[in-house]
C-alpha cells in the first residue's frame, strides 16, 4: 500500500464535497439547457423562433451534458453502493430519464436537416420532453432520498428493492420535483434574456419571473413539510468515520424533523437554504430590470443554494433506507477505499481545472446575441 | 433468489446497447482523426477544397456524434441499473477509469465539437485546426479509458478482495492502466475505428466517382482515406496477433474456445481453418488444419502448447474445489474478523473466490456443494464454442481483405489512377458494410467469450444482475429496442441525404432562418482572418 497524504476520513468528506460540486456543476451547465428545452414551446412559437432558442444552446449542451455522465461516473467511483442502489431501485425513472436524454442530442441533431414543419414539429416536441422531463425526475428523485428508499442490503451487501415506479410519485416527492422543475426553468429564462433579442427575451422574463417565484414557493413548502410533516433519519451508534465501507454496521431511527438537526448543530449552515431565497428575489429583480447579469447571478445562486440545502439536510447520508434504516448509506460506510478516493482525487485536481478553463474559453468565443442573422450565417447551425 | 430470465433479458439489453453504440462510435474516431488531417492540409496550403471536405465529412461524424452520446449514456448508466451487484462488487476498480474518461476525454470531446462546428467564423484558421484535432484527441483518449475499463474485465490486476466491504479494492492503480490485455485491445480497437473511417470515406467517394460527381473532393478524399486504411488496417491485424497472444496467457479458455479446440493439440498446434464445432458431443467434424499456425501465433514458439477445452475444464474444477474453501473461510472471517485461521485459508485460497460463485447457480450454501455440481460449474466455464468459432473467423478473414483493398487503392493513388477502374470503385462502395460486421464479430469474441464471467475468473455474469423484475426488463428492453430501431432507420435516412446532396458546393445554407435553400459556395465563403 502506498502512502496517502489525506486521511480515509479527510478524502471521504471531500468527496462528498465534490460529489455536490459536479450536481450543481450539472444543474448549473446542462440545468439552463433543460429550461431551455423546457420554454421552446412556449417562449418560441414560430420556426425561426425556435431556431434562435436551439441555435442558442447549440454549440454548448453536448460539452454541458458531461456534467451529468461525470456525475455518474463519480459515483461509480467514489461511491460504488449509492450507484448500485439508487440506480437499480429507480430503474423505471432511469429509463424515463435515459429517454428523453437521448431524444436531445439527436433532436438537436436531426431536427434542422429536413425543412418539413411537421418533422420540425415533432422534435420541438421532443426538446421539450427531453428538458421537462429529467428536471422533474431529478427532483422527484431527491425528494425520495429525503423520505428514505424502500431498499434492503443482504449480508453480501446485495441490494435489493421493495418499491415500485408509481410509489415514487408521492406527493412530497412531487413538490421536490416541481422545485427542480422551475429553478431550471427560471435560469433557462434568464440565459434566453441574455441571449436573444426582441420577442423570445421579453417572453423569457415574463416566464423567468413567474418561475423565481414559484421557485421560491415550493422550496419553502418543502421547507416546512421536512420540518413538520416528514421523518428525518439520524445514526444513534458510532460510526468510524475511517472504517471499511459496510453499511450494516450501524444503527438508524427516524423521527419526524430530524433532517432539521444539522442545521442547529451547525448554525452556519443555514447559509444554504437562505442563499436558495435570495438567488430566487434577485433573478425577479433583474429579470424585472433587464439586468442580465444580475438575474444569471440569482438564478445560480438559487441553484447552488437548493442543492445545497439538500446535501446539508442529508448529511452523513447519502441514500437512506425506509425497509431496513440500519442499511442506509452514508458518507462513512458507502464509499470506495481509501487508495481510489484519492488516485480520483488527484486525477480531479488536474483535469477539472482544465474543464473549467477551456469550457470558459469555448462560451467567450460563442459570446454575442444569438439573432436570425448570426444563425444564417453559419451553414452548419441547427 | 436470481431469476435467470431477468439476467439473460439484461444481457441482451446490454449487448443491444452495446452493440448499437459501436457502430457509431468507430466511425466517429476514423472521421475525426481524417477530418483533422484534412484541416491542416487546408491550413497549410490555403486550398479551399480541403475546408470544404473537412466541412462536408464533418457532417456525417455529427449525426453519428450525436447517436454515440445518445447510446454512450445509457451504456454507463446501465452498468447501475442492471448490474447492481456488478457495480459495488468492482465499482472500487472499474468505475474509476470511467470516471477519467468523463474528466479528460469526453469532456474534451464534447466541450471542442460544438465550436467545431459554430466556429468557423469566430477562430482564426490555427485555432480551428487545434479545435478539430482536440476533438479527434478526445475521441481516442475515450477510447483508451474505456479499454483500460473493459481490458480489466478480462484481466483483473492491481485489485484484491476485501472480506469486511465484500468487494474488489484497487491496490495498484498503475497495474490496472499497463494492463496488457488494455493496451492491446486500446490500438487493435481504435485501428478497427480507423478502418471504419477510411472504409466510410473510400465508399461515398467512390459513389461520387461512379455518379461523376464532386470529382475534386472525392478524389483528394480517397487519396487520405487510402493512405489511412493502409496504416490502420496493418496496425489492425497486427494488433489483434498481439491480442491473440496475450488472450493466451490470460484468457486460456476463451482461446480454446475460439478455436473450437476441445484437447491439447501437440505443439505447435494447427489453426483449423473450417469446422463444424458442436457444443454437445464436444468434437468438430468437417475440420480443415493449418499446420502449426495456431501455436506460432498465440505461444510464438513451436515448443509451447495451447491447451484445450476439456483439460482447462479440468483445470476449472481445482479451482472451484478450492475456491469452496475460500468461501467456507469468507463467511468465517466475517463472522469472527480475528479469525487467524480462517483469514490465512482466505488468503491462500482468494484468488478462486470466483470459481466458487459459479456454484451459485446450483446452491446458496456453496462451501457443501456435491462433486457433480462442482463438475457442473467447471463445465460452465465453456463459454458457447460455434458462435465464437465463426465471429473470429469472419473477423480475421475481413482484416486480411481490408489489407488488401487497401493496399491496392493506395498503390492506385500513389499513381493517381484511382478514378480509373470502376470495378475498384464499385468493390469499395459495396464494401461499405464490412468494417462493421469485422467490428461487431470483433466485439462477440471479446464479450460473448468471456462468458461465463463479467469479470474473467472473479465474478460470473449470473451473480452480477440487479434484482429487477421481468415486468420491468420487459419495459425497458421493449422501448429500447423500439426507440433504436427507429432512430437508426432515421439516421440512415439522414445520412443518405447528406451524401446525396453533397458537398461544399451544394452545402444547405439555410436563408435566414426559412432553411433548406441552396445557395452557391461563393455566397457561403465565411470571413477569413
Amino acid at each position: 500500500m502506498e502512502f496517502i497524504p489525506l486521511s480515509y476520513e479527510t478524502l471521504r468528506m471531500v468527496w462528498w464535497l465534490l460529489l455536490g460540486i459536479l450536481l450543481i456543476g450539472f444543474a448549473l451547465m446542462d440545468g439552463y439547457d433543460l429550461g431551455v428545452g423546457a420554454l421552446l414551446p412556449f417562449v418560441a412559437r414560430t420556426d425561426p423562433e425556435r431556431r434562435i432558442l436551439i441555435n442558442l444552446v447549440g454549440p454548448t449542451w453536448e460539452g454541458n451534458q458531461v456534467w451529468l455522465v461525470l456525475g455518474g461516473g463519480a459515483i461509480f467511483a467514489a461511491w460504488p453502493p449509492l450507484y448500485a442502489v439508487s440506480f437499480s431501485g429507480f430503474y423505471l425513472a432511469m429509463l424515463v430519464i435515459l429517454v428523453a436524454l437521448i431524444l436531445r442530442p439527436v433532436g438537436f441533431k436531426f431536427r434542422g436537416k429536413i425543412a418539413d414543419p411537421r418533422w420540425r414539429s415533432a422534435w420541438d416536441g421532443a426538446l421539450f420532453v427531453g428538458g421537462a422531463v429529467p428536471a422533474l425526475i431529478f427532483g422527484v428523485a431527491v425528494g425520495n432520498v429525503l423520505r428514505g428508499v424502500p431498499f434492503n442490503l443482504d449480508d453480501t451487501l446485495r441490494p435489493s428493492y421493495a418499491g415500485t415506479f408509481f410509489g415514487l410519485l408521492t406527493p412530497f416527492a412531487l413538490l421536490c420535483g416541481l422545485v427542480s422543475l422551475s429553478m431550471v426553468v427560471a435560469h433557462g429564462a434568464a440565459v434566453i434574456a441574455a441571449r436573444t433579442e426582441g420577442v423570445t427575451a421579453v417572453r423569457a422574463r415574463a416566464y423567468g419571473k413567474w418561475a423565481a417565484i414559484l421557485t421560491a414557493s415550493f422550496f419553502a413548502l418543502g421547507g416546512l413539510w421536512v420540518a413538520f410533516g416528514l421523518d428525518g433519519y439520524s445514526v444513534t451508534s458510532v460510526q468510524d468515520a475511517a472504517g471499511p465501507s459496510n453499511p450494516l454496521a450501524k444503527t438508524v431511527t427516524t423521527a419526524t424533523g430530524a433532517w432539521l438537526a444539522g442545521y442547529a448543530a451547525r448554525p452556519w449552515t443555514i447559509i444554504a437554504p437562505l442563499l436558495g431565497f435570495a438567488g430566487c428575489a434577485i433573478a425577479w429583480i433583474g429579470l424585472t430590470a433587464r439586468a442580465w447579469k444580475t438575474s444569471l447571478m440569482g438564478t445560480s445562486a438559487a441553484i447552488v443554494g437548493v442543492i445545497s440545502t439538500a446535501g446539508l439536510s442529508l448529511f452523513p447520508f447519502l441514500l437512506p433506507s425506509s425497509l431496513n434504516p440500519n442499511a442506509s448509506l452514508t458518507v462513512w460506510d458507502a464509499s470506495s477505499s481509501h487508495l481510489t478516493l484519492w488516485t480520483m482525487l488527484i486525477a480531479t485536481c488536474v483535469f477539472l481545472p482544465m474543464i473549467l478553463a477551456y469550457t470558459a474559453w469555448v462560451y467567450r468565443v460563442m459570446s454575442g446575441p444569438v439573432t436570425a442573422d448570426s444563425i444564417g450565417r453559419n451553414p452548419n447551425a441547427y | 433468489m436470481i431469476d435467470y430470465t431477468v439476467v439473460d433479458l439484461s444481457r441482451l439489453q446490454f449487448a443491444a446497447t452495446a452493440m448499437y453504440h459501436f457502430l457509431f462510435v468507430p466511425l466517429t474516431l476514423g472521421l475525426s482523426f481524417m477530418m483533422a488531417i484534412m484541416e491542416s492540409v487546408y491550413v497549410m496550403t490555403g486550398r479551399d477544397i480541403w475546408r470544404r471536405m473537412t466541412l462536408f465529412w464533418g457532417v456525417c461524424f455529427g449525426i453519428n456524434f450525436a447517436m454515440g452520446v445518445a447510446t454512450g449514456i445509457v451504456m454507463e448508466f446501465q452498468f447501475g441499473t442492471n448490474w447492481a451487484y456488478y457495480s459495488h462488487y468492482v465499482g472500487d476498480v472499474f468505475g474509476a477509469p470511467l470516471a477519467i474518461e468523463g474528466l479528460m476525454a469526453f469532456f474534451l470531446e464534447a466541450t471542442f465539437i460544438g465550436l467545431f462546428f459554430f466556429g468557423w467564423d469566430r477562430l482564426s484558421k490555427v485555432g480551428h485546426l487545434v479545435v478539430t484535432w482536440l476533438v479527434a484527441l478526445g475521441a481516442n483518449f475515450s477510447a483508451l479509458w474505456i479499454l483500460i475499463a473493459n481490458g480489466w474485465m478480462q484481466n483483473p490486476v492491481g485489485s484484491t478482495f476485501n472480506p469486511q466491504t465484500m468487494r474488489m479494492e484497487i491496490v495498484d492503480f498503475m497495474a490496472v492502466i499497463f494492463n496488457p490485455v488494455a493496451q492491446a485491445k486500446f490500438v487493435h480497437t481504435v485501428s478497427a475505428g480507423y478502418v471504419t473511417g477510411a472504409m466510410f470515406i473510400i465508399s461515398v467517394s467512390a459513389y461520387f466517382m461512379l455518379r461523376g460527381r464532386h470529382l475534386e473532393l472525392a478524389k483528394r478524399s480517397m487519396a487520405v482515406a487510402a493512405s489511412f486504411g493502409l496504416a490502420a488496417s496493418l496496425s489492425v491485424v497486427v494488433l489483434g496477433d498481439e491480442s491473440g497472444y496475450v488472450t493466451t496467457e490470460h484468457q486460456k479458455m476463451k482461446l480454446a474456445a475460439m478455436e473450437a479446440m476441445w484437447d491439447t493439440e501437440p505443439a505447435p498446434a494447427g489453426f483449423t481453418l473450417f469446422a463444424l464445432p458442436d457444443q454437445q458431443t464436444r468434437q468438430n467434424t468437417y475440420a480443415m488444419h493449418i499446420p502449426y499456425a495456431l501455436g506460432l501465433i498465440s505461444t510464438r514458439s513451436i515448443s509451447k502448447e495451447v491447451p484445450g477445452i476439456l483439460p482447462l475444464v479440468e483445470h476449472a474444477k481445482t479451482r472451484v474445489q478450492n475456491g469452496t474453501k475460500a468461501y467456507a473461510a469468507l463467511q468465517a472471517v466475517r463472522a469472527n474478523p480475528n479469525d487467524a485461521e480462517a483469514q490465512k485459508t482466505f488468503e491462500a485460497n482468494w484468488h478462486d473466490l470466483g470459481y466458487s460463485l459459479l456454484l451459485k447457480r446450483y446452491r446458496d450454501d456453496v462451501q457443501n456443494a456435491t462433486p457433480e455440481e462442482i463438475e457442473k460449474a467447471a463445465f460452465d466455464t465453456v463459454p458457447h464454442v460455434p458462435p465464437l468459432f465463426w465471429s473470429f473467423r469472419i473477423m480475421v478473414a475481413l482484416g486480411f481483405y481490408f489489407i488488401l483493398f487497401f493496399a491496392v487503392a493506395f498503390w492506385l493513388a500513389t499513381k493517381h489512377k484511382l478514378g480509373d477502374s470502376r470495378l475498384l470503385l464499385k468493390i469499395a462502395l459495396f464494401s461499405l458494410p464490412l468494417p462493421w460486421v469485422a467490428i461487431e464479430a470483433g466485439w462477440l469474441v471479446a464479450e460473448y467469450g468471456r462468458q461465463p464471467w463479467i469479470i474473467e475468473g472473479v465474478l460470473p455474469t449470473f451473480y452480477a444482475a440487479s434484482g429487477l423484475t421481468l415486468t420491468d426488463l420487459a419495459i425497458s428492453l421493449g422501448v429500447f429496442l423500439t426507440i433504436y430501431t427507429v432512430l437508426f432507420i432515421i439516421e440512415m435516412i439522414l445520412m443518405v441525404k447528406v451524401i446525396r446532396k453533397g458537398p461544399a458546393d451544394e452545402l444547405l445554407v439555410q436563408d435566414g432562418l426559412g432553411g433548406g435553400a441552396y445557395v452557391p459556395a461563393g455566397a457561403t465563403a465565411r470571413p477569413e482572418r
